[in-house]
């Protein structure tokens, strides 16, 4: 589609402008009480661009001369990540980490940053998928730094630049090269031209295919890219931990999944489930060693941790993982998997983030010993987080177990050579649960019993019952779900 | 002289130099340095495949992308090294170690 006619499908990107443009004149224009000004702009632009993706209706196609695609897919993403979005400015109101700096601009960067991932879900031309990445990459530096005269914050940037720049530049080598063997920047003539090369190309494919993966794993923070993942989480503000944790690992996924199933494929469809395809190279193999050490070291780190923050690190770090366990199945049933788990995981984690961003309020810390006697204290919070454990865990009946289940089918459905995959997956699963009880435990079996019982305050009640809630729900009747999902798979394929 | 293959050179042993500066240097300025490097080597190859591989424009449109990517990202990694120096007095990236490994 020419320029012209993509913008009246480029509505939800457009009304994502005009927020952050209203966002920055209030900030400049307001005096007082600045932070919930910005913040009631933005939650209202937010709501109108998440009905904007919903209302933009129309058959897949591209935009602005193929460099991004327009499908259901996208538009998956896109709302997942405004979901995460609206849940992270609750959080910020109701964090006390940022008294005492200017937070107008707070709201414009992470607007800047769904901006970003928007791209990344809909990116099929490689300087779409530089740019998405970096866009969301520059934002999140800032805003792990956010707290400027906190030296854990500015350690958690610091660290992150230099991880991230260095990363995106061995992608873009990696990119350069791909550019250099296929002459196109499109993924679909990528893949056409791919299918051409002869063999002594192969060397350098590969070599390209693995240094982009470089920044991909990077956004997604799986092994050997997660160096900066266990720092960044511990010194960011934990609003900006839990938004990292969810959001840009969704869009790296749905920039993964279109890179891998369209471009070293020679599938014509991802559009039915139960489709298989022939890959051009061995990188499923790589995929699946790179899923099976991801969730490994997250699980074994994560047992040692003595801070509950750092631990919600490592254990993200495993559960990007467990998602990594559908791609090297290369079928709309793994595409299908990873897609419910995303929203399975959106409640789960965020859930698990407030609950620790509240007690770190209230008991003024964030390790296992602040959690000591929690659950008799404030029974609310307790409940809510053993629920969000249990979910993380795996357990039925949550979320949690739902989106495991389609995991594991989706490997053991691709046939016994992806058995050993679904094997570290379960195992994996086992050794969560240590980490994940020691909190239950420590909320309910440490410390004394004390008789004062808290009961948080009514809007943050509600908030961990609008995360609690689904988590419990859609873990029994999970239909709405898969029915949205399964509209959701469809992709812009060009044959 | 004239040809892709020199170009190539140029860009890995550029691309060698910018990945050793990262790994080698603690200085976390010296790093950008080195991650300039890295993106400049891709900038090279870009432009090399789209002048000799008879391609169209996008190799050089992807260049230009990249160097405006690069002066932003210059620019926030400098403020955030600044406000680092500020607070921690060092530039050095093994000496901010508040948080554990």
């Amino acid at each position: 589609m020419n320029n012209l006619l993509s913008i009246s499908l480029f509505w939800p990107e457009l009304v994502l402008t005009a927020t952050i443009i209203i966002a920055i004149i209030v900030d400049i224009f307001s005096v007082s009480n600045r932070t919930s000004r910005v913040s009631n702009y933005v939650i209202i632009g937010l709501l109108a661009t998440l009905a904007a993706v919903f209302l933009t209706n129309h058959s897949p196609t591209t935009l602005f001369m193929d460099s991004l695609a327009f499908d259901p897919f996208a538009s998956f993403v896109k709302s997942v990540v405004l979901v995460a979005t609206l849940l992270i400015i609750i959080f910020t109101r109701y964090s006390n980490e940022f008294k005492g700096y200017h937070t107008g601009e707070y709201y414009a960067l992470l607007c800047i940053m769904v901006f970003g991932m928007f791209l990344m879900a809909s990116a099929i031309d490689l300087i779409t998928v530089y740019l998405s990445i970096e866009v969301v990459s520059l934002m999140s530096f800032i805003l792990a730094g956010y707290l400027k005269n906190n030296p854990r914050s500015n350690e958690a940037s610091l660290k992150y630049v230099i991880y991230g720049a260095f990363s995106s530049g061995i992608m873009l080598y990696g990119l350069s090269i791909i550019f250099g063997l296929t002459g196109t920047t499109k993924f679909f003539a990528i893949r056409d031209a791919i299918t051409t090369l002869d063999s002594s190309s192969n060397l350098a494919l590969t070599l390209s295919t693995i240094f982009v993966l470089a920044g991909f794993g990077y956004k997604i923070s799986a092994v050997p890219f997660h160096f900066w993942t266990p720092d960044v989480y511990e010194g960011s503000p934990t609003p900006i931990t839990a938004y990292l944790s969810v959001a840009p690992k969704a869009a790296g996924f749905a920039l993964m999944i279109r890179f891998f199933n369209q471009v070293f494929v020679d599938g014509d469809s991802l559009s039915t489930l139960g489709w298989y395809a022939d890959v051009s190279f061995a990188w499923p193999e790589i995929l699946g060693v790179i899923s099976v050490a991801t969730m490994t070291m997250g699980n074994l780190v994560a047992i040692q941790q003595n801070s509950v923050k750092r631990m919600l690190a490592y254990s993200s770090i495993a559960h990007a993982g467990y998602m990594l366990m559908a791609f090297p199945t290369i079928s709309s049933e793994g595409v299908f998997a990873v897609m419910i788990y995303l929203v399975m995981y959106l409640f789960m984690n965020l859930g698990a983030f407030f609950v620790l961003i509240y007690v770190a309020q209230i008991q003024g810390g964030e390790n296992f010993e602040h959690f000591s006697g929690l659950g008799w204290r404030m029974p609310i919070v307790g409940i809510v987080m053993t629920i969000f454990m249990f979910s993380l865990t795996g357990l039925p009946p949550t979320v949690g177990f739902i989106g495991k289940f389609y995991l594991f089918v989706a490997v053991i459905n691709a046939g016994s050579a992806f058995y050993w995959i679904a094997f570290f997956g379960a195992i994996n699963t086992v050794v969560s649960l240590y980490f994940y009880m020691r909190v239950v435990k420590t909320m309910y079996l440490d410390g004394k019993p004390s008789e004062e019982i808290v009961v948080p305050p009514l809007s943050i009640t509600l908030i961990l019952l609008v995360l609690a809630v689904p988590s419990v729900f859609f873990g029994i009747y999970w239909t709405p779900i898969l029915n949205w999902v399964n509209d959701s798979l469809l992709f812009f394929v060009q044959i | 002289m004239d040809n892709l293959q020199t170009y190539l050179y140029i860009s890995a042993i550029l691309f060698s130099l910018g990945l050793y500066g990262v790994i080698t240097r603690r200085n976390g300025i010296a790093v950008l340095m080195g991650v300039e490097l890295i993106l400049n080597s891709a900038n090279i190859n870009f432009v090399a495949f789209a002048r000799f591989g008879g391609m169209n424009f996008s190799g050089q449109v992807f260049a230009l992308f990249v160097i405006i990517m690069a002066a932003a990202e210059a620019a926030v990694a400098l403020a955030i090294i600044i406000n680092v120096f500020n607070n921690l007095d060092t530039v050095n990236i093994d000496d901010a170690r508040e948080l554990k490994l």
